[in-house]
């Protein structure tokens, strides 16, 4: 017993194995950095890239919407309009379908196996690559959607959001292929929040003779709020940023139009179609168009971020 | 006395009967396309699956009825998929394992978390460009200008706070008092971390890491102007440092063709494509429920 105490005593780490123990807290450390190393190399790279066309044309770049590779003249503004409202009407159509689906899956309307069902479908489904949805939207989307695009035109031809004769691929189409992508997202995440707000709040909601829906619209959504909100900003970037499915169906067009019926442009779809083939002074043209991207969408994530934080956990 | 009762009439019961049937609406609407467009990529891509498109290579674009195979763009897919795993795997978990075990919440870890996040947001594209700019217009990789290796990447970028994130939970979800008994009995923190926290969170990490990598190989937007595409056999390692096929360039470029027998190969590999994204999806799901049952009992 003395003898294995005194053993224990003299029992030290061997200097390898310290070591091995400093290096081992080194290298993760190292590798934790690189997530930092490539974010501010993206942005410095595209940045510096980008820096021709940027003291070229200044700020102009952004309004302009010449895009002229033989005479050299380069502006974004139809792609920058179009990344803008592409997103942001696809998201004013995600927002009721995604929100009333997420209640209705959280709600006890359908037996708990079907909602389950349902839910898991919904996650699935944002796997499902965007090339394929942009594949499927070329061929089962856009003829199915053609006569309808004809009588918004004949009937709705007065709003110039619908002013010209639509003739296959164009903005609008890209929008409802972007609703079909975000809807998983935007119901995933309000059905996780929802699901978060505390049983007691409900309970004492009906406990005071709120009905079924006073009680949603008075008590549960404003305390899942922060949650959707938060969902919601990161489906607005994932629009701005999504580049297959509207590359292939939006008709890549840099003609100005204010119609949704005609073809159009997003920063992306800019930036896959011309990225291979661009020389010159068109590549430092297509950094900085890329750079507005990434500028837009690091807002966009930056401030979900900061609401999640600033709002969650509230009640 | 009435008042005790269900009254049909009432506005209140009026108002949300009618919120009901709304959000029963937006239901409906919400999934039965997703439903159709599963059953329709299934359906429509299984009908095109044939013993050869797994052996041959693709036929140039033409005139000519015979599309041929998707085998380089299959192959491609597993070999660019495999870099970036092999680059984002050991990085992600060395990472995680740096904020879960080691760092004590101060402004560096709070500081690659949001940056974690933020790299999470951005677009595909952009990893895209990134790469375009550093490896393939300066040629850094052996003179080599479009590869499968720039690819591999390229989508390595956008697995990487995947990966992060997984490992970095899952540590987070390993109860202290194991680690305190592996201290305790005088190991040391590399020991610990490798011997028994790291084990214990294994599958919900390979969990998370698979479902990355699902993703990543559905990837597009980073592959056209990395890897670009190649109508070739992929023969030997040299071939990494050349143009590479994949599925999801090859339904990309073959979805915008004017004839069908190119549209028919991309159906196939769509078909491919998402049967295998779905499966992995599923089995990783039912796996986690089964542990999850299991650590209730």
């Amino acid at each position: 017993m003395e003898e294995k105490l005194t053993l224990f005593k003299n029992r030290k780490r061997f200097g390898i194995e310290k070591n091995i123990d400093i290096i081992f807290k080194n290298t993760a450390l190292v590798l934790s950095s690189f997530v930092a190393i490539i974010l501010l190399g993206i942005i410095l790279v595209v940045f510096f890239q980008s820096f021709e066309s940027f003291s070229r044309y200044g700020l102009k770049f952004l309004v302009t919407s010449e895009w002229n590779p033989v005479k050299d003249e380069y502006g974004a503004f139809t792609a920058i309009y179009g990344t803008l409202v592409t997103s942001f009407l696809s998201l004013l159509i995600t927002i009721p379908l995604g929100v009333g689906t997420a209640i209705f899956i959280t709600e006890d309307f359908v037996p708990k196996v079907v909602r389950e069902i349902i839910g898991s479908f919904v996650e699935l489904l944002a796997a499902i690559p965007s090339v394929v949805l942009g594949l499927w939207a070329i061929f089962v989307m856009e003829p199915f959607f053609r006569a309808f695009f004809v009588f918004l035109h004949n009937f709705f031809g007065w709003i110039p959001l619908f002013s010209t004769e639509p003739t296959g691929r164009n903005s609008l189409l890209a929008i409802l292929i972007l609703v079909v992508m975000l809807l998983p997202i935007v119901t995933s995440i309000a059905r996780d929040s929802l699901n978060q707000v505390p049983k007691k709040l409900r309970n004492a909601a009906y406990g005071i003779g709120a009905s079924r829906w006073k009680t949603i619209f008075s008590v549960i959504l404003p305390a899942a709020l922060s949650g959707i909100m938060a969902g919601v900003l990161l489906a607005l970037g994932r629009a701005m940023g999504e580049t297959m499915a509207v590359t292939m169906i939006i008709g890549n067009s840099n003609a100005f139009s204010w119609s949704l019926l005609s073809p159009g442009y997003t920063i992306s779809s800019m930036l896959a179609n011309q990225f291979g083939e661009a020389d010159g002074s068109q590549v430092s043209s297509l950094f900085y168009a890329a750079f507005v991207l990434m500028i837009l969408s690091l807002v966009v994530n930056i401030f979900a971020q900061w609401l999640v934080k600033k709002f969650s956990l509230k009640y | 006395m009435n008042s005790l009762y269900y009254q049909k009439r009432l506005s209140r019961n009026i108002g949300d009967k009618f919120f009901t049937s709304l959000s029963v609406i937006c239901a409906l609407i919400a999934i039965l396309p997703l439903i159709f467009l599963v059953t329709y990529i299934l359906i429509k891509g299984g009908s095109q699956i044939t013993p050869e498109l797994f052996t041959l290579e693709p036929n140039p674009p033409g005139d000519d009825l015979d599309a041929g195979g998707i085998n380089p763009a299959l192959v491609g897919t597993l070999i660019i998929t495999t870099i970036a795993s092999i680059i984002a795997i050991p990085v992600g978990v060395g990472g995680g394992i740096y904020l879960a075990e080691y760092s004590k919440g101060g402004a560096f870890s709070r500081f690659i978390r949001f940056g974690v996040n933020v790299l999470a947001g951005v677009p595909s594209i952009i990893a895209g460009v990134f790469i375009y700019a550093l490896i393939v217009s300066t040629k850094i990789l052996f003179g080599s200008m479009y590869s499968g290796l720039a690819g591999g990447m390229a989508l390595s970028i956008l697995m990487l706070p995947t990966v992060i994130k997984t490992t970095d939970e899952g540590l987070k979800l390993v109860p202290n008092e194991l680690r305190y008994a592996s201290l305790g009995v005088g190991a040391s923190m590399y020991t610990t971390i490798l011997r028994v926290t790291l084990p214990s969170a294994f599958r919900s990490i390979a969990t998370g890491v698979v479902l990355g990598i699902a993703r990543a190989a559905g990837e597009t937007a980073p592959l056209i102007f990395t890897a670009l595409f190649s109508y070739y056999y992929i023969t030997g390692f040299g071939d990494l440092f050349y143009e590479m096929g994949s599925l999801a360039v090859l339904i990309y470029n073959f979805a915008l063709e004017p004839y069908d027998a190119q549209n028919k190969l991309a159906w196939a590999a769509s078909f491919i494509l998402v049967l295998s994204i779905l499966s992995v999806n599923i089995f990783s799901r039912i796996l986690a429920a089964f542990t999850e049952r299991t650590k209730r009992v």
